[in-house]
């Protein structure tokens, strides 16, 4: 119900009542709702999102329609939640292929739309209750998973008939393409299956019509260990604005230093790094200490689920 | 004096990226997540602006005790103010900020550095 001066809130499903003039977190507090978060972050599931209540959020942030409930004066219904839950829901196993001797693709059809951005990640649960996360490597739900020896769920997948039923949460993770800039430069890293998001960001990227250079750098041991080159080398010729590098341990020495023989200054780019903890932490340092903005770096750490 | 007492991220950058690039003293920020220590280093400068943040002297013990067990000495904290002289300048801060700056930043001196 809203009238003249009462509108309604949904917050994750309940009617919270707010008066004109109140911030979304005064009508929160009084109907007694937690903000669950220091800096009051809160995501808008529909509703027209006021672009004051966005103030000072990073775009990725805000493209996810996440708005600062202490700034937000709503003058129209709203329905909140709170940040980075995502949704939960069932999908089919569809297809399984491997692209190389480790690393297997998984095709997922979800019952509903899980509302991803490429690159962004999901959680994947088994039947029976193990979860991991997973990069998402394009607009449909298509994952890389390596096969790591004594892996739960890894192996699993690698066993899985089509037609397997799984669940997913998700999406979450701030590594994906906003349209922002289209002549910006982005740079694109990672190591081993870090190429999935980077994979999902490309293609999204070259989708909108991006304009500006984009490198993609894949890190690996050796030749064994890069997938995808075929179809990466084909969208190089297409594209004239797009470079792939792969780069190999044993020829061409560490993925940072490779990144700045080839770009020793970054000061204006975009980065996206994505992979093993530390490859992701070197990466940063270098492109930060290249000259990119820390803002300006989105970096994914796929950390593993269980310590050794 | 007026200083203005939140540093932008762009100038958490530049002062992170001098240290970071240091020699003397980039060893004590190594293996460091990369988002919480650009945290630390925004409360660092808005500290030395004379902002609005409240580390008392016991605080600023606690937070560099590991460091001086691994050696933090007097020429670090000099190379440190150092680094925030030349990000200030490259900024265009006016010289005599600058050196209101570095006196505040001198006040912590004995507590960093456990004395
Ligand atoms: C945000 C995020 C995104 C991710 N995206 C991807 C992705 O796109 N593709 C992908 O393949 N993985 C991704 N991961 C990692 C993934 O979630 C799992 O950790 C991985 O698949 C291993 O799970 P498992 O059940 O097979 O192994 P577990 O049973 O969890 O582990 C078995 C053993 O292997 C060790 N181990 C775990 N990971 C590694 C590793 N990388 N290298 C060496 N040893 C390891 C464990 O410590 C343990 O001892 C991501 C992780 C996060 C947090
Ligand atoms: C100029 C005076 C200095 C001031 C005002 C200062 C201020 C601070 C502040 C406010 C923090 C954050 C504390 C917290 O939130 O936990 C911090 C952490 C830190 N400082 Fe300083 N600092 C000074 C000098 C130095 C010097 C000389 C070094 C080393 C060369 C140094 C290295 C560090 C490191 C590595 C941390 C992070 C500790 C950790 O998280 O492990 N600081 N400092």
């Amino acid at each position: 119900m809203s009238s003249a001066n009462s509108i309604t809130l949904d917050w994750e499903g309940s009617p919270v009542p707010c008066v004109e003039g109140d911030t979304v977190l005064d009508a929160l507090l009084r109907a007694g709702i937690p903000v669950p978060h220091s800096s009051c972050l809160v995501q808008a599931r529909s509703g027209p999102v006021p672009a004051a209540a966005q103030q000072g959020l990073k775009e990725s942030l805000r493209a996810q329609n996440y708005l600062l409930a202490c700034l937000c004066r709503p003058e129209q219904d709203l329905s909140l939640a709170p940040p980075g839950q995502g949704v939960r829901i069932t999908a089919l196993l569809t297809e399984r292929d491997w692209l190389s001797d480790t690393v297997l693709r998984v095709r997922l059809a979800p019952d509903e739309s899980l509302g991803h951005r490429p690159g962004q990640y999901l959680t994947l649960f088994r039947p029976d209750g193990l979860g991991r996360s997973y990069s998402i490597a394009g607009p449909e739900l298509e994952l890389h998973v390596r096969r790591i020896p004594g892996g739960a769920m890894s192996n699993w997948l690698a066993e899985a008939q089509p037609g397997q039923a799984v669940t997913l949460q998700g999406p979450a993770g701030d590594c994906f393409y906003t349209p922002g800039d289209p002549t910006q430069p982005l740079l694109l890293a990672g190591a081993g299956t870090g190429l999935a998001p980077l994979y999902g960001i490309l293609h999204d990227a070259l989708g909108q019509g991006h304009q500006g250079p984009i490198w993609l750098y894949h890190g690996a041991l050796n030749e064994r260990g890069l997938y995808l080159t075929d179809e990466l080398q084909a969208l190089a010729a297409q594209h004239r604005n797009f470079e792939y590098r792969p780069a190999l341990l044993d020829r061409d020495g560490p993925l940072p230093e490779v990144i700045s023989r080839d770009h020793p200054k970054l000061t204006g780019w975009r980065g996206f790094v994505c992979g093993d903890p530390t490859i992701v932490n070197l990466l940063r340092k270098r492109l930060f200490l290249g000259g990119m903005a820390s803002r300006a770096i989105s970096a994914d750490a796929f950390l593993p689920a269980t310590l050794k | 004096m007026h200083i203005k007492t939140m540093p932008t991220l762009y100038e958490v950058d530049i002062f992170y990226r001098k240290v970071l690039l240091d020699d003397r003293i980039n060893g004590f920020f190594e293996g460091v997540d990369m988002d919480r220590q650009i945290a630390k280093q925004k409360s660092f400068l808005t500290m030395v602006f004379g902002g609005p943040v409240s580390y008392s002297g016991q605080d600023m013990r606690r937070a560099h005790a590991h460091l001086v067990a691994r050696g933090l000495n007097d020429t670090h904290f000099d190379a440190v103010v150092e680094n925030l002289g030349a990000s200030l300048a490259e900024l265009g801060v006016a010289a005599e900020v600058i050196s209101e700056v570095a006196a505040l930043a001198e006040t912590t001196r004995a507590d960093v550095l456990g004395k």
